[in-house]
């Protein structure tokens, strides 16, 4: 179990894992020994996976189309969901792969350079895999927040006065 | 036409932080530390509920006490977070803003004559409030040494027996200090001892970052002798809805009904529906915003030390009150030199009293970028004058 003090830590890397262990230890209190042990010992363990920028694609001109593929399959005997989304996961061109409750059972994010490359990716790829029954894709128009993050960021920022009681 | 002015209003020194806003109003790309208010928008779940209520057509008045269902909610509040029971009936009054609150306090229970203590420094509009009100102040000093504690002896020293009302500002603005119950237990001896009523200004108690505030109210024996005061805007970043409330002895409440009906009639009604949301919903928000205040906090604690000045650790509401006597300037023209030469906005401590000379108060409800900027020129400014 984490502590408070840890999961704190954890919220504050996961908001900007630029922050330096010296910089972590005067907003959290904690020492900057203590900080790097622990993100070793959390990137050994795979709790913290990664450390990578939230890129907003859209905003570059590069050609880029997602779709949500939601899969049925049959499970059988000895190959379970597990096993399936083993082989599924090692396609580079499924970016996030999640098992659900439901109407179907798996649900894929994939990302190609067009809707052709991600349409024959579904019919040539994950359509005919054995145990895979039926596929419905649904592409993506739009990313309006991704992670957490409000991805329009138009909005004005509303004004405070400059000095108030 | 200045002689129309009735004489005490005509003589009511405008506050210390007023003449600074007009300062900063005529410079460009000022960083301000100067706001009192949070940087967070209100969670959207409390904005959605405001919306709905309009929506909905809820546009009319609402009792003078204030929706009952919100009054309720806060009775509930009330008794989970702090241990009093308040009856939703008769012993709370929903009034716009806490700043209502503490004016309808003052109102209800002076009369010409009387005296109101009140901790120096503190926030601006106790002193007002109870001018306004025909008594007078007498100020109880706090002092950096003690964390800026109210102490039962420095109380005794300003106490008068024509006293009748102690203000309780904790956590504090503009020191960020705190009262724990052992701190609080020699005021309420004090307290029943001299026969006072105490105003608990208490609109910060959910910022507190060293356990759970301690309601002067809890304390044995002081429901009755305490008249509760709190509101929404800083612990849900809910300042413009206006919405605040008094919690009391129910014949105090009443007085204080009388007054509020008189003159403001009811607290908006949609600020009352958004802050039943708050209370129902939003508790989560409000932990996630406390947890950043606090590294901020911890940012500037720090970066003050390392500027090689006195910064003692504010444990409440999101101000820092560093010493900046080291400089050799007062508090007025370090602010004032600072803004100048650095386009920095910070509060000169006499603005909230006497005893804040020697100080600046720095408020934290900024983003960590615009804090680490801040504390750069601030650093760069101090460096030239202190060796």
């Amino acid at each position: 179990m984490l502590t408070t003090e840890d999961c704190k830590l954890l919220k504050l890397i996961q908001e900007d894992c630029r922050l330096t262990p010296e910089e972590l230890s005067i907003q959290t209190g904690l020492t900057p020994d203590y900080i790097r042990e622990q993100i070793k010992k959390w990137e050994e363990e795979k709790v913290i996976v990664d450390y990578r920028p939230l890129i907003n694609w859209a905003r570059t001109g590069v050609e880029k189309v997602s779709a949500l593929i939601e899969v049925k399959v049959l499970p059988q005997r000895g190959y379970g969901f597990d096993k399936i989304a083993k082989r599924l996961q090692k396609f580079p061109e499924i970016k996030s792969l999640l098992l659900m409750s439901g109407g179907f059972d798996l649900a894929l994010l994939i990302e190609g350079k067009t809707m052709q490359e991600v349409a024959l990716f579904v019919a040539e790829k994950l359509a005919p895999l054995e145990h895979i029954q039926s596929t419905a894709t649904h592409f993506v128009l739009r990313y309006y927040k991704q992670d957490g993050v409000e991805l329009m960021g138009e909005e004005e920022t509303p004004q405070r006065l400059v000095i108030s009681p | 036409m200045n002689n129309y002015l009735a004489s005490h209003v005509a003589n009511l020194p405008p506050s210390g932080i007023r003449k600074f806003f007009d300062l900063v109003a005529t410079m460009k790309d000022v960083i301000s530390l100067g706001v009192g208010e949070p940087d967070f928008v209100t969670p959207w779940t409390v904005r959605e509920s405001g919306i709905f209520s309009l929506e909905q057509g809820q546009t009319m008045y609402t009792s003078n006490a204030g929706l009952f269902e919100l009054r309720e909610e806060l009775s509930r509040h009330l008794a989970t977070s702090m241990g009093v029971t308040y009856n939703p009936l008769d012993q709370i009054l929903i009034t716009s803003g806490a700043s209502e609150a503490v004016d309808l306090v003052m109102r209800a229970v002076l009369a010409p004559g009387d005296i109101v203590l009140v901790p120096d420094p503190s926030y601006v509009s106790y002193a007002p409030c109870a001018i306004l009100a025909g008594a007078s102040v007498n100020y109880i000093p706090t002092h950096a040494k003690e964390d800026f504690r109210l102490r039962v002896e420095d109380l005794a020293k300003v106490y008068s027996p024509k006293a009748k009302l102690l203000v309780l500002s904790y956590p504090n603005n503009p020191t960020g200090a705190i009262m724990t119950r052992e701190d609080l237990l020699p005021i309420a001896d004090f307290v029943t001892k001299h026969d006072l009523l105490v105003l608990a200004d208490d609109i910060y108690s959910d910022l507190t970052y060293a356990g759970k505030h301690t309601s002067f109210a809890s304390l044995p024996g002081m429901q009755d002798r305490t008249l509760f005061v709190s509101g929404f805007s800083k612990s849900y970043a809910m300042t413009g809805w206006r919405i605040g409330y008094v919690a009391g002895h129910k014949d105090l409440v009443a007085g204080m009904t009388k007054i509020h009906q008189y003159t403001m009639l009811c607290a908006p009604i949609t600020g009352q529906f958004a802050a039943l949301e708050a209370l129902q919903s939003a508790s989560e928000a409000k932990a996630e915003m406390v947890e950043a205040y606090d590294r901020r906090r911890r940012l500037m604690v720090h970066g003050f030390r390392e500027m090689g000045l006195d910064c003692f650790e504010p444990l409440g509401a999101f101000y820092v009150f560093p010493n900046i006597s080291k400089t050799g300037l007062s508090s007025e023209d370090f602010a004032e030199e600072l803004l100048k030469e650095e386009k920095v906005a910070v509060v000169p401590g006499t603005a909230f009293g006497p005893s804040g000379e020697g100080h600046i108060r720095c408020s934290y409800a900024y983003s960590t970028e615009q804090l680490q900027e801040a504390l750069k020129r601030i650093a760069h400014f101090v460096k030239l004058r202190i060796s």
